[in-house]
């Protein structure tokens, strides 16, 4: 048995998805004609009584019905039909919207703190409260403020990806070994300079794991938000397809959303490897 | 000019706050430095050695008194005191050509990138690193990061190279060559050097003064050892010197027990703190009556 660990795990992974599959299939197999009911009874409790047809959508429908949104994504029928590829671009857009005003917050007040015994102690007592609101408590703030909804659920990307990056970039900056900062303070080299040629490359890797957290928080959150202030996005589409009924959309978003968060979270993981370096 | 005072520590205290109140790891030291000298300092581990030299460095600041370098107190660290950290210190996101140029590039800030390269080049063929300029530090022995720390000190051309058991972490074979370097490039560039060592054959090799420190608290700087030895000696063979087991003994002697008992000797022999005594050890003494010790 000399298989790479590698393969014989997705091997395994191979396994798990076709018993899931497998079972899910199963589960939701029609039984057949259950009940003898008059017509009129009948069509008013559908199919799901009168045929023994599951409610719940198989692995099958949610293929068929995939492979249709696969192979028009960004078709634009009106506010109510839009393709799933334009649904998920208006939330990866908000998302990179609020999350890049955080980043642009975050990092140099972060710094400022990190640097800062004063600042850091000043403004500890603010940090403390607002980082464990949750960010939709801002939503109808945000909205009476604002006005606008698309924007406010920015904001409330904005405010919940603020956090993390902003108690990471502190956190780094704060670390950064002391023997750097020596080395810079010896060869003269001035508080600008030092910054960012000892301070941001010593403190990139944390300042990228509180950026790779915050990803994930967005992006958790932009699909709550959207079901708030509705319009577009997936996270409207998710509530939207519920009031449709439609099963099999929610069923179908709920795995994009999963792979999107996905990838966002490996392109972060990737860049805080480009900034890693091993002593 | 041979008495000019290059380097003139005077009077210097320095004092923590602990948790019980304060405690003065050393006071009032006095000691002077000619330029060109290489001066060792040996003592046991805390009596204040890393202090005196992070002091020297200007990275500390003494609670008292003050270090006069060329006729200027020291107010901070500057490019004209170069310092080998112990821990070697190099940035480990810069390649070795990156770290040495660094620090080249904060001395001669108007330098174009070819002028710098040149001279991180220099130096890094210098302590024998080429080939591996572009390197980063994890990719290197702990020998050569140390040579890098090296070549980035003196790529800067300073008056004065400030080094903390730059030997320390090393193997006994790397260490003996890179003594040689050191040796050897301080020799021909006539560089003022101050360094810490534990390893009394390190001193008597590359010093021409060994500076004994007594055991904290409120340790003292005891003697100036005087290095009998020849200036050409050689590291296979300064130990068959007449003068050498001599040297040795005194220091250990010092390290063994005088580092302990100096303070009840300084009441008794009228000890004065601004001159410290200059011992030249002469009489060759019994290769064998020592054991082979090093200090802590
Ligand atoms: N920041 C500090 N706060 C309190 N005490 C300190 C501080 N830094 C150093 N000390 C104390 O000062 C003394 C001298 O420290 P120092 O590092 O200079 O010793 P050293 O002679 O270099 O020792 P070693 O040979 O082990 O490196 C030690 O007893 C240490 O406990
Ligand atoms: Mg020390």
């Amino acid at each position: 048995m000399n298989i790479p660990l590698g393969l014989r795990a997705g091997l395994l992974s191979i396994l798990v998805l076709a018993l899931f599959l497998g079972a899910w299939h199963l589960a939701t197999r029609g039984t057949g004609v259950t009940q003898q009911m008059s017509p009129e009874y009948a069509k008013l409790m559908g199919l799901t009584a009168t045929q023994g047809k599951s409610a719940m959508p198989g692995p099958v429908d949610v293929g068929i019905k995939l492979w249709e949104h696969l192979k028009r994504p960004f078709y634009d029928n009106g506010p109510n039909d839009k393709g799933l590829g334009i649904q998920l671009g208006y939330s990866i857009a908000r998302v990179g919207l609020g999350y890049l005003l955080a980043v642009l917050v975050a990092v140099p007040l972060g710094f400022l703190i990190g640097m800062s015994p004063l600042m850091s102690r000043a403004l500890d007592p603010f940090i403390q409260v607002l980082k464990p609101i949750s960010p939709l408590a801002w939503m109808p703030l945000a909205l009476y403020t604002i006005k606008d909804s698309g924007l406010s659920a920015i904001f409330v990307i904005f405010i919940c990806s603020l956090w993390p990056m902003l108690i990471n970039t502190a956190f780094g900056v704060a670390a950064v070994r002391k023997e750097w900062l020596n080395v810079a303070r010896t060869l003269e080299v001035g508080a600008f300079r030092r910054a960012y040629t000892v301070i941001l490359p010593a403190a990139a890797p944390t300042i990228l794991t509180g950026m790779r957290i915050s990803i994930g928080i967005a992006w958790l959150v932009i699909v709550a938000a959207e079901m708030l202030v509705g319009g577009t996005g997936i996270g409207y589409f998710v509530w939207n397809e519920w009031n449709n009924l439609s099963i099999v959309n929610v069923i179908i978003a709920i795995l994009l959303i999963g792979l999107v968060g996905m990838l966002l979270d490996q392109v972060l993981a990737r860049l805080t490897r480009m900034v890693t370096f091993p002593e | 000019m041979m008495t000019e005072k290059f380097i003139s520590i005077e009077g210097i205290t320095k004092r923590f706050k602990t948790p019980g109140g304060t405690t003065t790891v050393f006071s009032d030291l006095w000691l002077s430095m000619q330029r060109g000298d290489f001066t060792c300092i040996i003592g046991h581990s805390g009596c204040g050695k890393t202090t005196v030299l992070n002091i020297l460095a200007g990275l500390d600041t003494p609670s008292d008194g003050v270090v006069i370098v060329d006729n200027q107190a020291i107010e901070g660290p500057s490019l004209d005191r170069a310092v080998i950290f112990q821990s070697h210190a190099l940035l480990p996101w810069r390649t070795v050509l990156g770290n040495v140029a660094y620090a080249v590039s904060s001395k001669w800030r108007n330098w174009d990138k070819a002028k710098v390269e040149a001279q991180a080049k220099k130096f890094i063929d210098l302590v024998g690193l080429t080939g591996a300029e572009h390197k980063r530090p994890a990719e290197l022995s702990g020998g050569m990061k140390q040579r890098v720390g090296i070549a980035r000190a003196l790529s800067i051309e300073p008056k004065i190279l400030l080094m903390d058991e730059p030997f320390s972490a090393l193997d006994a074979l790397t260490r003996g060559t890179l003594q040689d370097e050191v040796r050897r490039i301080c020799l021909t560039t006539g560089q003022t050097v101050f360094m810490i060592t534990h390893d009394v054959d390190e001193a008597i090799y590359l010093a021409d003064r060994v500076v004994l420190m007594t055991n904290g608290p409120e340790a003292v700087m005891a003697e100036m050892v005087e290095n009998p030895l020849p200036k050409d000696r050689k590291r296979i063979d300064f130990h068959r010197h007449p003068l050498y087991y001599g040297t040795r003994n005194h220091i250990i002697d010092f390290l063994v027990t005088r580092s302990k008992s100096f303070a009840e000797e300084m009441k008794t022999n009228g000890f004065d703190r601004r001159n410290v005594p200059l011992v030249r050890p002469s009489t060759a003494l019994d290769p064998h009556a020592s054991p082979s010790l090093a200090a802590e």
